[in-house]
């Protein structure tokens, strides 16, 4: 009896938990800062002995070329998954499907730009 | 009756040597000895020191026991990485000015403590799942995977001066760490920390081996070199 009342409370405090969503903001802190740089420019703190310099964010030109889908690819999947380098990992297991459609948004507002334009 | 003899062997090593309550007052300042990992980036962001709470799972005991004599840097860019970073002509560099030493313990205190964080094993689950092979590897073909095919190095130092920032080293990791959480950390960092900076890079079993057999050799090459 007392188990029963129990596992349900447990069930939502971890659920809870898990699905809380990270403001785009904050998981580009996290996770994209130290490859893309505190500006977004492509200059993170990892990037001396890297093969393939991360892309600029904040660059309307590249980053008006690539659609939203593309984009939520790239991220989700890994470089690998259009075609750039493996060094863009995947991003899967860490951001959750709607705080990478939230990211690509971020992408748009960090480099001014849509697809396109 | 039970309870008898655990109250003498606290009472024990509390006498003997300063272990008796230092990884609760001091050492849970700046670590989670407790569980569970963060679960919010706020809680991540805000993380004074690694989580100890499954050291057990974790370290290698001899190891534990001369590192907390003798503490080295092992995260070139502390934690949380962002804190410590300023804006250099190339790029975000490495503020070391903003990295602090790690407390020193003596001979005595080292080994209690030691004792007790190899105790913390909550996550056996994970550790059980991994079998590791023998197989050989050399650095040349390690380390082309490490760097070119699986793209680790971007976060990773694979010696003193070569390799990314964000991350531990990884020149030191098999000296550090058993084999069977290097394979499960590797396998998924998500299930040891949810919000882990390092991203789960789907490697196939085989990968899986070659990179814990790689850290194995490449820590043995350090230490000769030395
Ligand atoms: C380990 C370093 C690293 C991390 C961490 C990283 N990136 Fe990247 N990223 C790269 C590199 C390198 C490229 C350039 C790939 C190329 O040009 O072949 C790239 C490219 C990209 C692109 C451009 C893809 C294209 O060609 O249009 C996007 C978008 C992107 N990253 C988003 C992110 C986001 C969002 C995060 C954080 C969740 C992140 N990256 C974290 C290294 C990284
Ligand atoms: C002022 C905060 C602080 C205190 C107090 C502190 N630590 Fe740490 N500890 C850290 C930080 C920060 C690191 C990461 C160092 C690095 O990566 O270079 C660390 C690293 C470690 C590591 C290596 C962990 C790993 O996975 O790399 C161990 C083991 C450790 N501490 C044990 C202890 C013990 C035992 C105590 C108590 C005697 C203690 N620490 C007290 C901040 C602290
Ligand atoms: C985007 C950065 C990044 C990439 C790419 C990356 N890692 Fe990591 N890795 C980390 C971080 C951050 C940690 C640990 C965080 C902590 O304990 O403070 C870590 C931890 C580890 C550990 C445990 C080390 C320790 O001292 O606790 C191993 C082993 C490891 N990574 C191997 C790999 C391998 C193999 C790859 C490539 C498949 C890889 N990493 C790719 C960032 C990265």
């Amino acid at each position: 009896m007392r188990n029963r009342l129990l596992l349900p409370v447990l069930l939502a405090t971890c659920c809870i938990q898990v699905q809380a969503k990270e403001t785009p903001a904050d998981n580009y802190k996290a996770y994209c800062v130290q490859c893309h740089g505190g500006d977004g420019k492509g200059g993170g703190v990892n990037i001396r002995d890297i093969a393939v310099v991360p892309r600029d964010h904040t660059d309307v030109k590249s980053m008006s070329g690539r659609s939203d889908e593309t984009l939520f690819k790239a991220i989700k999947e890994g470089g690998a998954s259009i075609d750039k380098s493996i060094l863009m990992p995947p991003w899967d297991a860490t951001l959750s499907d709607e705080e990478i459609k939230d990211m690509v948004q971020y992408l748009r507002v960090l480099c001014k730009c849509n697809f396109g334009s | 009756m039970r309870k008898t003899i655990f109250a003498i062997l606290l009472g024990f090593s509390g006498a003997g040597f300063a272990g008796g309550g230092m990884l609760q007052n001091e050492c849970s300042t700046c670590h989670n000895i407790t569980g569970p990992a963060a679960q919010t980036l706020k809680e991540a962001f805000e993380k004074k020191g690694p989580d100890l709470f499954y050291a057990g799972n974790k370290y290698r005991q001899e190891w534990l026991v001369s590192w907390l004599q003798k503490p080295q840097r092992i995260r070139p860019a502390g934690m949380y990485y962002g804190n410590h970073i300023k804006a250099g002509a190339k790029g975000d560099e490495v503020d070391v000015s903003t990295l602090n030493e790690h407390v020193a313990l003596s001979k005595a205190d080292a080994t209690s403590v030691a004792a007790e964080l190899m105790r913390l094993k909550p996550h056996d689950d994970l550790t059980a799942k991994e079998k590791i092979g023998a197989g050989a590897i050399s650095k040349q073909m390690g380390e082309m995977a490490f760097n070119k095919f699986l793209g680790c190095m971007a976060c990773h130092l694979i010696e003193p001066e070569y390799g990314g920032l964000s991350g531990p080293e990884v020149y030191t990791a098999a000296k550090r760490l058993q084999p069977e959480y290097m394979a499960s950390y590797i396998r998924s960092p998500q299930a040891w920390d949810p919000k882990s900076w390092m991203p789960n890079k789907h490697l196939s079993d085989i990968n899986i081996q070659k990179m814990v057999n790689y850290l194995k050799v490449l820590s043995e090459e350090t230490e000769n070199a030395k």
